[in-house]
């Protein structure tokens, strides 16, 4: 299986996006923010049209559009953190209105850009786009591998080393605001790490399949583990897994697309740890 | 987009230009059936979003995806796989933990994972069937263009029956979505009042995705709904708002689509965009006004908070 280039390069690249994939997903699950994160994701399909219309690279549109996305959420949402107005902090979402109605308009915008490309370019717009909502792992080049490696792993640092004053703001904001920490600005640098995520992850899995390795593994390590750095730890493992098994599979089972394989296996361990009995201890309140 | 030799210019004469508009017969079919979508979707969808469920009510829709795929595989007609999906997803959504506000984070990770697992599912099934994503734009946005006069019929049909239904559990399901604990202390079912709404959405959502495509139910799920929470928080002006403000936009969308080359799903969503921003900034300066008379409350109008001040 390794001795085929396209799969060592699927595994270099798959590997690191998993584990920002699963490390970004903790936080984006005790945060409340999975409607977000399933935001940034399909914005990534207008963000990639615009620039294959605009005859760029697709990678700047991708990177543009899901920054862009993740900083106007933090923005314009009242924000699982903000409690204003007496609502019970981290409990409700982030705002989900202004969520569904940003991403559903800037979808549409993907649709423009759709027209005006394949207006202009004969009949490769519509792979182009399938490629871009579900993606090609199997059709990375080397450099381009290499390139989702170094990113995925400078984001994971990235969240690591603000991860404590983070974890803090997300837990119990108004005592984190209260001694100092920019629950705020914090909120919004999560956000634009997790939209360079999105569009990285988003070559490799698809806009649209994204959202299964953020959730899914995190979901799971925290129902299964109390303690945080060991939850992190092992959300980031089973995002591997998941990454791991489902590149197999779809190696062994020719059929099988290998975004659909790695989202399927990532569905199993969710509904595995779902099963009462396994769990570990509560998940963070 | 116009048939072929027709060649339709957009002219001062407001009159000329409807009736090229209501020229043509599938011009007039879509905008009868964009006019139950936007009814059905304007009552439910405002419903969605006080019960907050718009991350759900976004899954469902695109179960469309999958629905379709799967349809085209077993080679049985297409709303057979989009009402087979969806009324599962509906089902897996309810039995997922929590449901009440307490365990949220659980709940969207739960859907998350539903959402990204049907459409693994579809990208499967279109891979196994062989076919190419050719018509993407139409896979997204639909075809209101090409509705047949037994699709309006259906979705007529389909719009009054849930329409019926939500009226007839309109109060109890209003109360257990804004006041969860109480509405059970009265002896509610919230329980299967949450169900029950989920699959009345499935249902909704796969009769309208086969005309509209999942994008474009989803944006007139949430836009008109959303402009009428902005306008008012009382709930039968804004289900009133919700309808009218949803029809408004699919006709104007629908009229400035035929004499464009862009699709009506994008027109759609832009008019109801620029009512949104439209209403946000008419509510923003009203309750700014407001706040500078008496201190009140935030400047959401959301039902829930809005009842809860009450």
């Amino acid at each position: 299986m390794l001795s085929q280039e396209y799969m060592r390069n699927a595994l270099l690249a798959g590997s690191f996006i998993a584990l920002a994939c699963g490390v970004c997903g903790w936080f984006v699950v005790l945060r409340g923010q999975v409607f977000a994160g399933d935001a940034l994701s399909h914005v990534a399909f207008p963000g990639a049209l615009a620039a294959a219309a605009a005859g760029l690279d697709q990678r700047v549109g991708l990177f543009a559009a899901t920054i862009a996305a993740g900083g106007a959420i933090a923005l314009l949402g009242r924000g699982a953190l903000t409690s204003r107005g007496g609502r019970a902090a981290g409990v409700e979402p982030a705002d989900d209105t202004t969520i569904g109605v940003l991403f559903t308009f800037v979808l549409a915008l993907g649709v423009f850009f759709l027209t005006r490309f394949s207006l202009g370019s004969g009949g490769s717009a519509g792979i182009q786009a399938a490629h871009t909502l579900f993606g090609s792992v199997f059709g990375l080049g080397a450099g381009e591998a290499r390139l989702a490696a170094i990113i995925a792993a400078a984001v994971l640092l990235a969240v690591l080393a603000i991860g404590r004053p983070l974890l803090f703001a997300s837990v119990a904001p108004d005592i984190a605001g209260a001694r100092g920490v920019p629950t705020r600005l914090l909120g919004i640098a999560f956000l634009a790490l997790l939209g360079v995520v999105a569009a990285e992850a988003s070559q490799a899995l698809g806009a649209l399949l994204l959202l299964g390795l953020l959730a899914g593994p995190a979901a799971a390590a925290q129902r299964l583990l109390a303690g945080t750095a060991a939850s992190i730890a092992l959300a980031a493992g089973l995002a591997l897994a998941s990454m791991w098994g489902g590149l197999a599979l779809a190696w062994a089972v020719p059929s099988l697309p290998p975004s659909s394989a790695v989202i399927a296996i990532a569905t199993a361990i969710y509904l595995l740890a779902r099963v009462p009995g396994l769990r570990g201890g509560g998940a963070h309140r | 987009m116009p048939a072929e030799g027709a060649n339709p210019t957009l002219t001062w004469n407001l009159a000329h230009d409807i009736s090229q508009v209501l020229e043509y017969h599938f011009m007039i079919n879509a905008l009868l059936a964009g006019s139950a979508v936007a009814v059905l979707a304007g009552l439910i969808g405002w419903m969605m979003l006080v019960r907050r469920e718009a991350f759900a009510g976004h899954t469902l829709a695109l179960m469309a995806f999958p629905g379709a795929s799967a349809a085209a595989l077993a080679g049985v007609a297409a709303a057979w796989g989009y009402l087979t999906f969806c009324v599962a997803g509906a089902l897996a959504i309810a039995r997922l933990p929590g449901g009440a506000r307490g365990s949220w984070r659980e709940e969207a990770a739960g859907v998350g994972v539903v959402q990204a697992l049907a459409l693994a599912l579809g990208f499967l099934f279109v891979s196994l069937y062989g076919g190419v994503l050719g018509d993407l734009e139409g896979l997204l946005f639909g075809n209101l263009l090409g509705v047949s006069d037994g699709q309006v019929l259906e979705l007529v049909v389909v719009g009054l029956a849930v329409t019926a239904v939500l009226a007839a559990i309109a109060r109890p399901l209003l109360l257990s979505s804004v006041d969860p604990e109480g509405a059970a202390a009265r002896g509610l079912p919230v329980g299967a009042l949450s169900s029950g709404f989920l699959l009345l959405l499935g249902l909704a959502v796969a009769a309208t995705s086969q005309v509209t495509g999942p994008l474009l139910v989803f944006s007139l799920l949430v836009m008109p709904a959303a402009s009428a929470q902005a306008i008012t928080s009382r709930p039968a002006p804004a289900l009133a708002a919700s309808v009218a403000i949803g029809l408004v936009v699919v006709w104007l969308g629908l009229a400035v689509s035929y004499f464009s080359v862009y699709p009506p799903g994008f027109w759609i969503t832009v008019v109801a965009f620029a009512v949104y921003l439209l209403s946000r900034l008419v509510a923003g300066a009203s309750a700014g006004r407001r706040r500078r008379g008496v201190a009140t409350g935030t400047s959401g109008l959301r039902a829930p908070a809005a009842s809860r001040a009450a």
